[in-house]
């Protein structure tokens, strides 16, 4: 005879949210392809206008759709939809997620690797009869030799690196006890203490969002009065492209803090199901742990 | 494993039908259906480009198509056959027969099953874009630098080289999304008492190869970033000026590349076995020893990159490295091969479609793996990069052991999927078609390498020229073939005698209890496995 276990997994209905979000990347890309078109040998320039607009629409759409979407999941999982097995399923998924987006850094983290060990140097190390770049010195933080590529001069000039021990301290710290505050109000679900809960997302939105000042008004310092741009060589590459797609994911995490902080004043969440409280944690924690690979690798060393 | 009859009750009568029911569809089938059908259209989509390159090379000379649309064809075709025919083909069925081999009601993420195909066209509009633009005089068609990316032609390049960015991005997300969900399927759905190393091998090959994925699609995606900030925001990273290099984009591209080559073939190896036990009527040889291999080969992917690019230039030791990592793949490789025979040996063997095309994809597949364990010589390659010789290398690894190994999988599992037979005749006419129209177009090639042709040019010295009418001939032969392909699957689709549970006499396995084709709801409930 045939056995069968009776447990029942909950197959969401069908959506249109999937499809219409990816309509808005494709406008969301196209248009931004447009707005920065330039050609050597035709005129683009006219599509930048429309292509502006195309990004906006495709910006809305995008954000209108994920709004729709993860509401039709809150439902779901405040009506009960979810048990332990979809639970698991999601845990698994942010886990493997996460993964994808530490490969992502992992790629930029690779190219300042790269640049620091071997291509600086060896920049430096040519020949003195060969070498394009007379009087370059191969030391980090570097600007690169400069030079003529392509037809274009490139001025290296000087900058000023972000030294490690003023706002990037304080940001570290920032960072690290929005670590602890959101595992104290973790802490506080588990034993059923709503206040605590919500006290703890709070002072961690509060230090996410302070952490964003601060690095806004390091990007400020740094073009204003460090000559330090995106345009700075292998430095200021690799410096803004690194703290950038990190205060990008900042941005993203504070934002989902703060939905879940919404969520928890409205009674969501409970000490047994709390999977999207924890989703968010494990996103914000691994944002933090980039942050100390940022803060050694690219402003300490 | 316990035999197992299913409760199929239509509950869900309710969902959308038409259009709606493809846009919204949460469903496992569907899903699968739809990948497989986008993956078809864009083969013949990616096919139709090469034959204008190999009519305009049938000749030397320039008489068809201007130098830059050449390299704008080449580009775009493999764009198309790698991320929009071969991955889409292998996700296709992952999707249909996953749940149906590990006992699950679906896949685990329904929602982000269906945003992860619908991620599919609007990448393949943006491939294909810039071509309808050029003809309305905006912009110089796509990119022209071949699937490779390579800086600084990239950074020169028009908007081509923007959208064939953007689409790898989707694609990327595209990806992520599919593997995520096989992995927590896999993890979280199988049926009750089937242990890990209960599984089908598909499912061992699809959770290497999403592993690979989530390591090194976000790479590329790194990559492609770097290109467009360097192309408009100033960054330098491929720019020496600013003390970026050139070639540390092939490295980041090559570690996502060469893992991607298994990524193409890994849930092939994974069915190959599984139509290679039904036809040979035993249990696969040496279960363990091909899970094993797989992780082996699929660790050892990610630590070989460099091979694709020996003659850049670098340090002697890193060459050797490199030389000697890629050729230890082949050992893992090598016990997958002897595993697949040893399966087949003193078998009671028939030949269907599925297995004419298993056996042939052994010896074509093995070819492939031997020239490229030529091609990991340092000291040869440097004649052989470049050259058709790596052309021929990677349409036997590729076509042979990529795309013929898709439609083994096609003919093994359409009746499952149907519910009807498809026409034998015209299967096995279509597989001798295409082993000896693909031997014909590609061997000439190696040969042309190995004289010193060069790829990615359209036009050569003239003591190229009868290999290359050769080439050209058979590709056309090779190219319509496939229309036989498309006819009998339609066919099949739309009728024919229908297929019994089983469908093949030794088929052994869980999606074979179910009726073909099986029930909207695959497993409602669980089955358990002793
Ligand atoms: C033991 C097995 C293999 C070895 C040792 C090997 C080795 C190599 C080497 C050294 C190259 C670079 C040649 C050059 O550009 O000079 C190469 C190119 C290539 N191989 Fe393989 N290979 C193997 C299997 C495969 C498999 C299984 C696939 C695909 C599924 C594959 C796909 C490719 C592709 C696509 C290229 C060319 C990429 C390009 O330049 O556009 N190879 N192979
Ligand atoms: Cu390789």
């Amino acid at each position: 005879m045939t056995t069968h276990s009776n447990n029942h997994y909950y197959v969401p209905h069908g959506a249109l949210y999937p499809v219409v979000l990816s309509a808005g990347l494709l406008t969301l890309a196209s248009g931004f392809i447009f707005s920065v078109a330039t050609d050597k040998n035709k005129d683009l320039a006219y599509l930048q206008t429309p292509g502006k607009w195309m990004m906006y629409i495709g910006a809305a759409i995008i954000l209108l759709m994920t709004f729709k979407w993860l509401s039709a999941v809150v439902v779901e999982s405040i009506t009960g939809q979810y048990k332990k097995w979809e639970d698991k399923s999601f845990r698994i998924g942010m886990i493997v997620f996460i993964c994808s987006e530490v490969a992502f850094f992992a790629a930029f983290f690779g190219a300042l690797f790269y640049m620091r060990i071997i291509s600086v140097p060896d920049l430096a190390a040519f020949d003195p009869i060969f070498t394009p770049y007379k009087d370059f010195l191969g030391t980090w933080p570097s600007a690169g030799p400069g030079g003529t590529v392509l037809g274009t001069e490139y001025k290296p000039g000087t900058l000023t690196p972000m030294a490690a021990w003023g706002l990037p301290a304080i940001n570290t710290a920032l960072l690290l006890s929005s670590g602890a505050t959101i595992t104290w109000a973790h802490w506080g679900l588990l034993k059923d203490n709503r206040k605590q809960l919500i006290f703890g997302l709070f002072l961690t939105v509060a230090l996410g969002t302070a952490f964003l000042v601060c690095q806004a008004f390091e990007y400020h310092e740094a073009y204003t009065h460090m000559g330090l741009t995106l345009g700075s060589g292998a430095y200021g590459a690799t410096f803004f492209m690194l703290t950038g797609f990190h205060g990008f994911h900042v941005t993203l995490g504070t934002i989902m803090l703060i939905v879940i902080l919404l969520r928890s004043m409205q009674g969501h969440f409970s000490a047994k199901s709390h999977f999207g409280f924890e989703g968010v944690a494990w996103y914000w924690h691994f944002v933090d742990v980039v942050w100390l690979g940022l803060f050694i690798f690219v402003y300490w060393l | 494993m316990s035999t197992t009859t299913v409760a199929h009750h239509d509950e869900h009568t309710d969902h959308p039908t038409g259009i709606m029911r493809w846009l919204t569809t949460t469903n496992h089938k569907d899903i699968g259906t739809m990948y497989l059908t986008f993956s078809l259209i864009m083969f013949l989509v990616g096919g139709s480009m090469i034959l204008g390159i190999r009519a305009e090379l049938f000749q030397p000379g320039l008489q068809l198509i201007k130098p830059d649309f050449f390299n704008q064809l080449i580009g775009v075709h493999a764009l198309i056959m790698i991320f929009a025919a071969l991955m889409p083909a292998a996700t296709g069925f992952a999707n249909w027969m996953l749940p149906l081999q590990i006992g699950a009601p679906d896949m685990a993420l329904p929602r982000l099953n269906n945003w992860g195909f619908w991620l599919l066209p609007p990448s393949a509009i943006l491939l294909t874009l810039p071509f309808t633009l050029a003809l309305f005089g905006i912009g110089d068609g796509a990119l022209a630098t071949g699937w490779t990316f390579y800086p600084p032609l990239s950074i020169q390049g028009g908007i081509g080289v923007d959208f064939a960015i953007f689409a790898v991005h989707l694609l990327g997300i595209s990806s992520v999304l599919g593997s995520i969900n096989i992995i927590v399927t896999l993890f979280n759905m199988r049926a009750p008492g089937m242990t890990l190393m209960k599984m089908p091998m598909f499912a061992w090959g699809w959770l290497i190869t999403a592993f690979l994925l989530i390591a090194t699609i976000p790479v590329l995606a790194g990559a492609v970033t770097m290109l467009l900030t360097d192309r408009h925001f100033g960054t330098h990273f491929f720019d020496a000026a600013g003390g970026g290099d050139p070639i540390m984009f092939q490295h980041l591209f090559w570690f996502f590349g060469h893992p991607e080559v298994y990524i193409l073939l890994l849930p092939v190896w994974g069915f190959i076995p599984q139509i290679l036990q039904t036809f040979s009527r035993k249990p696969m040889y040496g279960y363990k020893a091909q899970v094993y291999s797989l992780w082996a080969i699929g660790a050892m992917s990610v630590v070989v990159w460099a091979h694709h690019f020996f003659t850049a230039g670098m340090p002697v030791p890193a060459l050797l490295y490199f030389m000697y990592s890629t050729m230890a793949i082949s050992l893992p490789l090598a016990v997958l091969f002897f595993c697949w025979i040893k399966t087949m040996w003193r078998g009671s063997m028939s030949f269907e479609t599925p297995m004419l095309f298993t056996v042939g994809w052994i010896i074509l597949f093995g070819i492939g793996g031997l020239t490229g364990l030529v091609l990991a010589d340092v000291a040869a390659d440097a004649q052989y990069h470049n050259s058709y010789f790596v052309v021929a290398h990677f349409h036997y690894t590729l076509f042979a052991g990529g795309i013929m190994g898709i439609m083994a999988g096609v003919y093994y599992w359409l009746p499952k999927m149907t519910g009807h037979m498809y026409n034998e005749k015209l299967g096995q006419l279509h597989f001798w078609l295409t082993a000896i129209s693909f031997n014909l177009t590609f061997i000439p090639q190696f040969f042309l390498g190995l004289a010193g042709m060069p790829r990615r040019i359209p036009d050569y010295a003239l003591q190229f020229a009868e290999f290359n009418m050769i080439s050209s001939m058979a590709a056309f032969v090779l190219g319509l073939s496939q229309l036989i392909f498309v006819y009998n699957i339609i066919s099949t689709v739309k009728g024919g005698k229908k297929a019994t549970s089983q469908v093949w006499e030794g088929a052994e396995g869980l999606e074979w209890t179910l009726p073909s084709p099986p029930p909207y709801h695959s497993f409602t409930e669980q089955p358990i496995i002793k």
